[in-house]
């Protein structure tokens, strides 16, 4: 039998398509050119030399031995860049009352973290760097330092953040609805608290830099394993005073970066800052020691929420206190109170009621800041809630996939507004909880695990819904103040061959931006796609954007390529119109070919009108201008975000002797709407569940009481290896969002979003026999051993 | 500065002349004893395609051929590789010895920021020349000092069972 014609046997149609990636064929070959495999003529060095203590007075800094070490030519404290580089402080208007203290490249009297980098020294080679480092002698004076969470809120304890009254950086409280008088009212009510230890992205290329400065010309070029080039060809401009066209910043292949590369780390400002005063190119690459000290690390909270529900199950009323702690300052420009902030919005927003009251207390203490991460605070609402439902429904006697389906918001009632403010253009919960249960077997699984019970083989199945936040408006960091595009641009032009070379502002880290741009553009316009070049990453070269962070790649850099792509070929059809005399609306492309549009018999060669209006323009009319370049910028409109949706389902084993547990099955329903790769978004999903299930399972950033990171090495921070990660089940529902052409909408966090509020609940289904409970995250086979009460 | 620095330094200082073959080319370096051979290969012969990940064995991505076998070129010293024959992965890649393994990673897109790739793909193919038909269980352990944080791991599986079927079957991978 042959299957119905669908849009897919429409000739160049890529939209909707599983094509392989263009770039992907130089990586496997060898070929990537990352920033940490760069090197330039007359290319210096930095290493640098980190604070050992928590909390501490710099008192002395004595280098002159380092100085005259052979091959060392800078070593540079933090009064030498502090002269030339303008502080910078991570807070957003918006979050009223919020504070941090001023940063540095490096600290000039205090230190307040363990990894904080004190000392850059600049040498001929990282190896002659590190030598001068061991021969720089700084003075501490121990300061009182605050570690945990219950310390830094202590009154009358120590206080980081200087001229401050108390360890707080902000505190937001949500009141909607009648709390009180729902929990009065309820038959039921639960409650739990939870504690979210902190993870790190573990990117495999670690942050690398290569600044340029070249005082000649008063340019500087950075090279730089970072997401958002544009974000940072602002920030050295504006911090180090150089003219903002006099500043390019190159993001060429980026080896992982998960959120992580977002962010302003004091050695890359110190790197620019070294380059400045050199007049020389130079390189820092962080190693795996220093990614752990010094990269962002995330989550890091402990929740205490209630739920009240009725005699039938009905959720009525959630009461939510949220404390994150954040290190010593927030992260600039993007804050690190944005977690808490989605953290205490998104509790709960599968769900359908109305009465909900939330603190959010954001803390400083002794450690390194914490900030956006994949999923950013996702994690921790999707947890919070899903466990306070599975805990509902085991009182209620409810299957929890019975307790969902009558408290999600009803497909067929959008739009709708969170008590929290979010407005929901349309989702799918009905539809993807029956695809969930269907794709896992749900009943099968359950008498399995039944049976197995019986043979003292303990296993679990959680399910845990979600709604995810993709393609931010203006309205996220623009009203804050943060110079943070959310708008992107696209250039396309036709060459003279009659292809097509697309400069983008998304930028690609291996999601496979490069390829479903070349996709939309080449079915847009009606071309191979491998006519398409696609170029990122550079701002001297692609127009100004936002690049790729909250999931905005598909959705807005996507959205921005296919209006550009609209706007060229409206403009190779009025020249050939012109050349056919014909008119340009009877006109349409195929297969590199301008044809009839009702008839689709070829015309002529798209590569001819290129080829006429570039070499024999005066063989057209008079007047006649062919544009055959065209710029076009899209930002987002109408809802202030493109939420998504979806659930995940959990099957593990847990061995109850040792502790350990085996996932053995996972599972996903998403909805991104319009899916312009299916590979690439399966791929996006399975990755980040798989980052998801290292947070639940393995990964936890430990520090001891005096503020040591204990550990900081791939060897004893454990991440999802090969052998211990299942494979992943993924089914799809499409709502494609309105609000665009395309129609498409995030994905890349949806699998982080809710992996650990499955594993919570498998595993709390897995020990339900026993009559034992977890609620902290990462669970390791220690914790489980505790609830089990066998250690 | 002490005596004991001085000599330190002084050590470090000093080059050695190592010589190797590189993708079958006979090449020698100045190496200073410290120096591992992920960086020679990097930073004195140009061979970015092999990665420093961890620089301590946990993470694969700096696997390099060494005498026909798969090894950490992070954990080794240059001056320890001296006479042995290196095939990274830019050689491997220019053999055609890999082509239907790399062809299948793209196919099913088993890389995503393609940074772990080149140690996953030559431990692959250590795999498949030990043993012609691994099951999933067995690819999937031989993997786990390849550490990926893109892919969740299942295509890289999926790729690698493909190829091995494949090669089995006496063609080349689809």
């Amino acid at each position: 039998m042959i299957a119905p014609l669908t849009s897919l046997d429409r000739p160049n149609s890529y939209i909707g398509r599983s094509v392989p990636r263009p770039n992907a064929k130089r990586l496997l070959a060898g070929r990537g050119r990352y920033i940490s495999d760069l090197k330039l003529p007359r290319m210096l060095h930095a290493a640098f030399l980190r604070s050992p203590h928590a909390h501490a007075k710099i008192a002395a800094i004595n280098a002159d031995e380092a100085r005259a070490l052979e091959g060392v030519h800078l070593v540079a404290t933090g009064e030498d860049l502090a002269k030339i580089c303008m502080p910078w402080t991570g807070t957003l208007d918006h979050f009223r009352g919020m504070t941090s203290a001023p940063q540095l490249p490096l600290p000039v009297d205090r230190v307040v973290w363990t990894g904080q980098a004190v000392v850059a020294v600049v040498a001929e080679s990282r190896a002659i760097a590190e030598d001068a480092l061991e021969l720089i002698e700084v003075d501490y004076e121990d300061l009182p330092l605050v570690v945990d969470i219950d310390g830094a809120r202590e009154v009358g304890g120590p206080v980081i953040n200087s001229g401050s009254a108390n360890n707080t950086c902000f505190h937001a409280q949500l009141d909607s609805g009648t709390v009180d008088v729902a929990f009065a009212s309820a038959a039921h009510v639960v409650e739990e608290e939870f504690t979210f230890g902190r993870h790190t992205a573990v990117t495999l290329e670690p942050r690398a830099i290569v600044a340029d400065y070249d005082p000649a010309a008063g340019t500087l070029t950075v090279h730089h394993a970072t997401q958002t080039p544009y974000q940072f060809q602002d920030l050295y401009s504006r911090h180090y005073g150089i003219p903002e066209a006099r500043v390019r910043v190159i993001a060429t292949d980026i080896g992982g970066s998960f959120g992580m590369k977002l962010h302003v780390y004091h050695e890359d400002m110190a790197v620019v800052g070294l380059s400045i005063l050199l007049g020389r190119p130079v390189k820092y690459v962080a190693d795996r020691i220093e990614s752990f000290v010094s990269d962002i690390h995330a989550r890091d909270h402990r929740v205490h929420a209630r739920m009240a529900l009725d005699a039938k199950g009905e959720i009525l009323a959630m009461d939510v206190l949220d404390l994150t702690a954040i290190g010593a300052f927030s992260t600039y420009p993007r804050t690190s109170v944005v977690e808490g902030n989605q953290v205490i919005r998104l509790i709960g927003a599968p769900y359908r009621f109305k009465n909900y009251r939330a603190t959010l207390e954001v803390i400083f203490q002794n450690k390194v800041q914490t900030s956006q991460y994949r999923a950013v605070g996702h994690p921790i609402a999707c947890a919070v809630a899903e466990r306070l439902v599975d805990i509902a429904a085991a009182k209620l006697g409810l299957d929890p996939f019975a307790i969902r389906a009558q408290n999600v918001i009803a497909d067929d009632a959008y739009p709708q507004t969170s008590p929290t403010g979010y407005r929901f253009e349309a989702l799918s919960h009905q539809a993807c909880l029956k695809r969930l249960h269907d794709i896992m077997d749900y009943d099968g699984l359950r008498a399995e695990q039944a049976d197995l019970r019986k043979r003292g083989i303990y296993r679990g199945i959680g399910i845990a819904t979600f709604v995810e936040i993709t393609n931010p408006s203006p309205a996220f960091y623009g009203v804050g103040g943060a110079r943070i595009s959310s708008q992107d641009g696209a250039i396309l032009s036709l060459t003279p061959s009659g292809e097509v070379r697309c400069l983008i502002s998304v930028t690609e880290q291996g999601q496979g931006t490069e390829a479903i741009i070349s996709q939309i553009v080449a079915d847009q316009l009606g071309l191979a796609q491998e006519h398409v070049k696609v170029i990122t990453g550079d701002t001297e070269v692609t127009p100004h954007g936002g690049a790729t962070w909250a999931c905005r790649g598909a959705g807005i850099g996507g959205e921005t390529a296919l209006q550009a792509t609209r706007a060229l070929k409206r403009n190779i059809l009025e020249i050939a119109a012109l050349i056919l005399q014909e008119q340009s609306s009877a006109l349409d492309i195929i297969d590199g070919h301008v044809v009839d549009a009702a008839t689709r018999n070829q015309r002529m060669p798209v590569a001819e009108i290129a080829r006429i209006a570039y070499f024999r323009s005066d063989t057209l009319p008079p007047g006649t201008q062919a544009q055959l370049t065209v710029s076009h910028h899209f930002a987002p409109q109408g809802y202030p975000f493109a939420f998504t949706n979806g659930i995940q389902g959990c099957s593990l084993e847990i061995d109850v002797e040792t502790g350990f547990i085996r996932v053995l099955k996972h599972f996903i329903v998403e909805d991104c709407g319009r899916v312009i790769n299916p590979m690439l978004v399966d791929e996006q999903l399975r990755g980040g569940i798989v980052q998801g299930l290292g947070a639940a399972l393995f990964e936890e950033c430990r520090y001891s009481d005096t503020g040591q990171l204990m550990n900081g090495s791939l060897a004893d921070y454990l991440v999802p290896m090969p052998m211990e990660m299942p494979d992943i089940v993924i089914a799809h529902v499409e709502t494609p969002t309105a609000d665009t052409v395309l129609g498409a909408k995030g994905v890349g966090e949806a699998g982080t979003a809710a992996a650990s509020a499955c594993v919570l609940n498998a595993v709390n289904d897995a020990l339900a026999p026993f009559d034992a409970t977890i609620n902290s995250v990462p669970i390791t086979p220690t914790k489980v051993l505790k609830a089990l009460k066998r250690f | 500065m002490n005596h004991s620095d001085e000599t330190l330094l002084d050590d470090a200082d000093e080059t050695v002349r190592v010589r190797l073959v590189v993708n079958g080319r006979k090449v020698a370096c100045e190496v200073a004893p410290r120096e591992t051979l992920v960086d020679c290969l990097r930073n004195s012969l140009e061979l970015t395609g092999t990665h420093a990940g961890c620089e301590m064995g946990a993470c694969g991505a700096c696997l390099v051929q060494l005498d026909g076998r798969a090894v950490h070129s992070c954990l080794m010293f240059a001056v320890q590789a001296d006479g042995a024959a290196i095939n990274t992965i830019e050689g491997l890649s220019d053999s055609g010895l890999i082509a239907d393994l790399q062809a299948e990673f793209h196919r099913r897109n088993a890389l995503q920021c393609g940074f772990c790739t080149p140690g996953m793909l030559i431990n692959a193919h250590e795999l498949l020349s030990q043993v012609a038909q691994p099951s999933r269980e067995e690819i999937r352990d031989a993997l786990s000092g390849n550490y990926c944080r893109c892919t969740g791991y299942e295509a890289i599986v999926d790729a690698i069972d493909a190829v091995a079927k494949a090669r089995s079957a006496g063609g080349g991978a689809t």
